[in-house]
């Protein structure tokens, strides 16, 4: 196993490899996904993990530790949002179409509906939440406020969470930039006008500040 | 209109004793320091810090998991529901279905059709996704675990999946007496065979805009929670009362039992204006493990079972003089509201019966049955694909007697709403500016001389269109009551019933008492949305709820400051006749150095808290009170790909006074969203050759418009008619009438830029491809 490259994939922690990550999944649409080969191999090595078999993770979330026992196939979303309270993160679809559960995963954003609890162990989690100073808002925050950047407000924290990766990753992006870094996130009221102008907004409050969020 | 478009938003006809006599309502404002100006609103903290609390975010303790087992197929009848297994599994507490004692329960899909009775649980299933069976367990996961435990056998039936067959020789029937919802309802005016005879020009085009599904974000669901035999429900919903209503009515219980609340939701767009089957199930289940139950519904549920706008098969025929001047329309529609009767068809005709004055005109609308889920009102009904076909047909009968667009729109301008009774006069119609100074500002007549100067070579080519609309409603309407409370230290507390379903009714409503008291928006809270401790109040749709409310909300000020007055007078000894209010004081009018603030008033120190009370007054007899909308754009069409940009809209919008510059704006940008979503990506697909299933359930699979199908441009230009009559805060509806023209504008822009009329949604690449070719091969 030491010596395995699929140890080395971007994406995966410490905590679970991805060929542990697929036999977690046991079967369906992961397995078919994945070559024959390395299918085979993985049932014949070892002990598959049932989905309801409860884990132990640790989880990094806002700079917290936690530690708590879940079942191997909840979603990182439904932990945050059931078990840890953390409402930010909102369910649209739960198939990775909408990017209402954004949160960053390694300062990446990524669906928290895809991502399996026990496979975001070992990354740092930033929710909606991580990004308060307090009880002040972050620039995105504060920006998406004052531009009007959203109506019913339920797609918001993903957009928040694609806005704030995009800018910790390219803090002045040009407009197609914005555009491409946030049409992973649906907004049924349609306020993307807004919410271009805010990201927009956003990154110029944060050249002010230095760069922070 | 029919009797069923009157129940759409709200009921007709009863006497509201409480409102206003005529004659004691106060005069609108002239002149606004707060109403109208562009300020974040007063709960954008609370939606950006993810503090606020949807109803999917609810979480109580103890608290269960539901979940519900839906028909997979169109047509079928539950033949046996084995779920002993499932109530069995570890972690699952109940599991009901029709046989369940509690659970036999009637239900009607919609207020619309009182006539087709369903249950709770239906043994005969008429459309994909009907309720079978529900489960509650400790997790969702559970939940669903023992939703594929449950063995169903069902009897598959024959099944019809497109309205254009279903009345077909050997169509299956969706119900036993046949697939018509009714006879088809007609409306006809003047002599439409003469008006024909007098055209210069007539046209006649078929037209279909295919049926959409809602999809807001947050997916329709709630928790629910019995104390004892009371119920408290959180609702994701777009009025708290008609949730209360529907549940008290179908679970036998008072009014005051029922407690729904609703501060946060996440979209409705017409779909959250009444419980669904779901919300029941969720009350019962809770019941039963006596624990409280969320049941927050899959999306895939949400494209099945809780609506959609319905698709429309139009017919126009029209007929104009050389001059411009309409002579005679003639239209037919048919339409399906799936499989229970739930306004197929509902409005689809009144942009032709009501926009463009014209004699002569007849419509015949034809609703009819198939096996599908059951329609509800969708942003605007039936106004976008009337204006689907209309404006299409406009701008064809311009190009024919060789006018522009705007002028021919300009010529028929009607003073009255044509298709009521007694034709009456609008309060206010900004219509003529909508076209007038929307075409000014889009730079209208540049564009197209551009255009054509630019001729039509070389597989890139730029087009632009236009289109106008008006909203049936828009107006508001009584009832609504609202409470104000100053607080002795000059806070204000503000009740209402209604809910702010993300259009930002709170702002608005906080700038209406910020512009009457002179207090500062921020030190007003609002408790809203919830049947236990506010006030009653319609759902919000129907463009109708700043209307409704506002001139309440002013109303409950001007009480508060009248009853202050009076305090003040007996403080600075005065005829309270003598004193004005100004900025959180209250000054004489004769000797400013008589002067007191709010905080200083004895009464105030005394009672601790001053209440006004406010109610919405009549709308003026014989008026009406309608939003008009004109809009514009411009597009980028790829002749060899059929790829269509749009390069840029605008929407000029009458809806009287603007009360808030962002949120106004933002539904204008939203509504040209919505609008480029019917025009070029969604449309509902069964697989009505097999198995009638549906088989875009999904955001990959039934596209929305992303961040990059919009416009980088959007302008909103507001007309603002000074409607007088209207309420006393001048306002009109906003919400639906952005959305109206919208797809039509796009179709008229791709015909501008390519001369290939495209008459059935969605305009994408492979649709306008195909038109093109054939284009090209006719020569």
């Amino acid at each position: 196993m030491k010596n395995d490259p699929e140890e080395k994939k971007p994406g995966f922690g410490p905590g679970l490899t991805r060929r542990k990550f697929l036999k977690t999944m046991g079967s369906g649409a992961a397995i078919a996904a994945a070559s024959d080969a390395l299918t085979a191999r993985s049932t014949a090595e070892a002990d598959v993990i049932k989905p309801e078999t409860i884990m132990r993770v640790n989880l990094s979330v806002n700079g917290i530790h936690r530690s708590l026992v879940v079942e191997s196939r909840w979603s990182l979303l439904y932990v945050l949002r059931e078990k840890l309270g953390l409402n930010g993160t909102k369910v649209g679809c739960e198939r990775g179409e909408c990017g209402a559960c954004t949160v960053l995963i390694d300062e990446v954003p990524r669906y928290a509906c895809l991502t399996l609890a026990v496979e975001a162990q070992g990354s740092k989690i930033v929710t909606l939440e991580g990004l308060m100073h307090g009880e002040k808002l972050g620039t995105v925050q504060q920006a998406f406020a004052e531009h009007d950047a959203f109506q019913c407000g339920y797609c918001t924290p993903g957009q928040i969470m694609s806005a704030e990766g995009l800018l910790r990753s390219n803090p002045a992006p040009k407009p197609d930039a914005i555009r491409r870094a946030m049409s992973g996130n649906l907004c049924r009221c349609g306020a993307y006008a807004h919410i271009h102008s805010a990201v927009a907004h956003a990154a110029q409050l944060r050249g002010k500040k230095g760069g922070a969020s | 209109m029919t009797d069923k478009e009157k129940t759409l938003y709200y009921v007709e006809g009863i006497p509201i004793p409480e409102t206003p006599r005529p004659g004691e309502s106060p005069a609108p404002w002239k002149r606004t320091r707060i109403v109208g100006k562009a300020v974040p609103r007063v709960d954008a903290y609370e939606r950006v810090s993810g503090s606020a609390v949807y109803p999917s975010d609810v979480s109580l303790p103890n608290m269960l998991y539901g979940a519900i087992l839906r028909c997979p197929h169109p047509h079928a009848r539950v033949k046996n529901l084995e779920t002993g297994r499932a109530e069995r599994m570890p972690g699952v507490h109940a599991v009901i279905s029709g046989r369940t004692p509690a659970a036999d329960l009637p239900w009607t899909y919609s207020s619309q059709g009182t006539r087709k009775k369903s249950k709770l649980f239906d043994p005969h299933c008429r459309f994909e996704g009907e309720t079978v069976a529900a489960t509650a367990a400790e997790t969702p996961y559970l939940a669903w675990d023992a939703v594929k435990t449950i063995d169903a056998s069902y009897e598959v039936l024959p099944a019809v999946s497109d309205e254009r067959t279903a009345l077909d020789q050997g169509a299956a029937a969706v119900h036993e007496q046949g697939n018509r919802v009714g006879p088809p309802t007609s409306y006809e005016r003047g002599d439409v065979a003469g008006g024909f005879a007098e055209a210069d020009v007539v046209i006649e085009e078929n037209y279909r805009t295919e049926c959409e599904i809602h999809t807001p974000m947050e997916p329709h669901g709630c928790v629910a929670n019995w104390d004892g035999d009371r119920l408290t429900i959180w609702e994701s919903t777009q009025g708290v009362y008609r949730i209360q209503q529907n549940v008290a009515n179908v679970l036998n219980l008072p009014l005051s039992k029922v407690r729904v609340i609703g501060h946060y939701m996440g979209g409705g767009f017409g779909s959250k204006l009444q419980a669904g089957k779901y919300t029941i199930i969720a009350a019962l289940l809770a019941k039963i493990t006596g624990r409280p139950v969320k049941m927050i519904l899959r999306r895939e549920e949400t494209y099945l079972s809780v609506g959609n706008r319905p698709p429309s098969n139009m017919t126009l025929k029209a007929g104009i003089k050389k001059d411009g001047t309409l002579t005679a329309m003639d239209f037919t529609c048919t339409g399906t509201g799936g499989a229970y009767p739930a306004g197929g068809t509902s409005l689809v005709d009144w942009q032709v019966r009501d926009l463009y004055k014209c004699p002569n005109v007849r419509t015949t609308c034809t609703d009819v049955y198939i096996n599908a889920g059951p329609a509800r009102p969708f942003r605007a009904p039936g106004h976008p694909q009337g204006a689907w076909a209309l404006e299409q047909m406009l701008d064809a009968l311009a190009e024919e007697i060789g006018m522009d667009p705007v002028d021919l729109r300009l010529k028929n301008i009607s003073p009255v709403s044509q298709a009521r009774d007694g034709q009456p006069p609008y309060t206010s119609s900004g219509f003529r500016d909508c076209l007038a100074e929307g075409a000014r500002a889009f730079g209208w007549k540049q564009a197209r001389r551009q255009i054509a100067a630019a001729g039509k070579s070389g597989v890139i080519r730029r087009g632009v269109g236009m289109a106008g609309g008006l909203w049936v409603a828009g107006g508001g309407r009584p009832p609504s009551t609202i409470i104000l409370k100053l607080f002795a230290d000059g806070s204000v507390n503000l009740n209402m019933g209604a809910s702010d379903i993300g259009t930002g009714t709170k702002t608005v409503m906080s700038l209406v008492v910020a512009e009457e008291l002179g207090v500062k928006p921020e030190t007003i809270q609002i408790e809203h949305a919830d049947t236990g401790s506010t006030q009653y109040a319609t759902p919000s749709g129907g463009s109708k709820t700043v209307p409704t409310e506002s001139p309440a909300v002013r109303a409950a000020a001007i009480s508060l400051k009248q009853q202050l007055l009076e305090i003040a007078a007996q403080d600075l000894a005065v005829d309270p006749a003598s004193l004005n209010f100004s900025a959180g004081s209250i000054v004489s009018k004769n000797d400013p150095s008589k002067k007191i603030n709010f905080t200083e008033l004895s009464g105030l120190k005394k009672r601790g808290v001053v209440v006004g009370i406010g109610y919405r007054g009549p709308n003026p007899a014989n008026k009406v009170t309608n939003p008009f909308a004109a809009q514009f754009c411009e597009v980028e069409v790829n002749t060899a790909t059929g790829e269509v940009r749009i390069i840029r809209f605008l929407g000029a919008h009458d809806s009287g006074r603007v009360m808030s510059r962002l949120t106004y704006d933002n539904q204008v940008c939203g509504g040209i969203t919505m609008g480029i979503g019917l025009a070029m990506t969604e449309a509902r697909v069964l697989d009505k050759n097999n198995t009638g299933k549906m088989v875009n359930r999904n955001w990959h699979d039934y596209k929305l418009p992303t961040a990059l199908d919009v416009p980088e441009k959007i302008d909103s230009l507001p007309i603002e008619p000074d409607d007088t009559e209207a309420n006393t805060t001048g306002a009109k509806g906003l919400g639906e009438p952005v959305t109206i023209p919208t797809a039509a504008a796009v179709a008229n822009a791709v015909y501008h830029a390519t001369g290939v009329r495209v008459t059935r949604t969605p305009i994408n690449p492979v649709r306008l491809c195909r038109l093109l070719a054939e284009r090209r091969k006719e020569g």
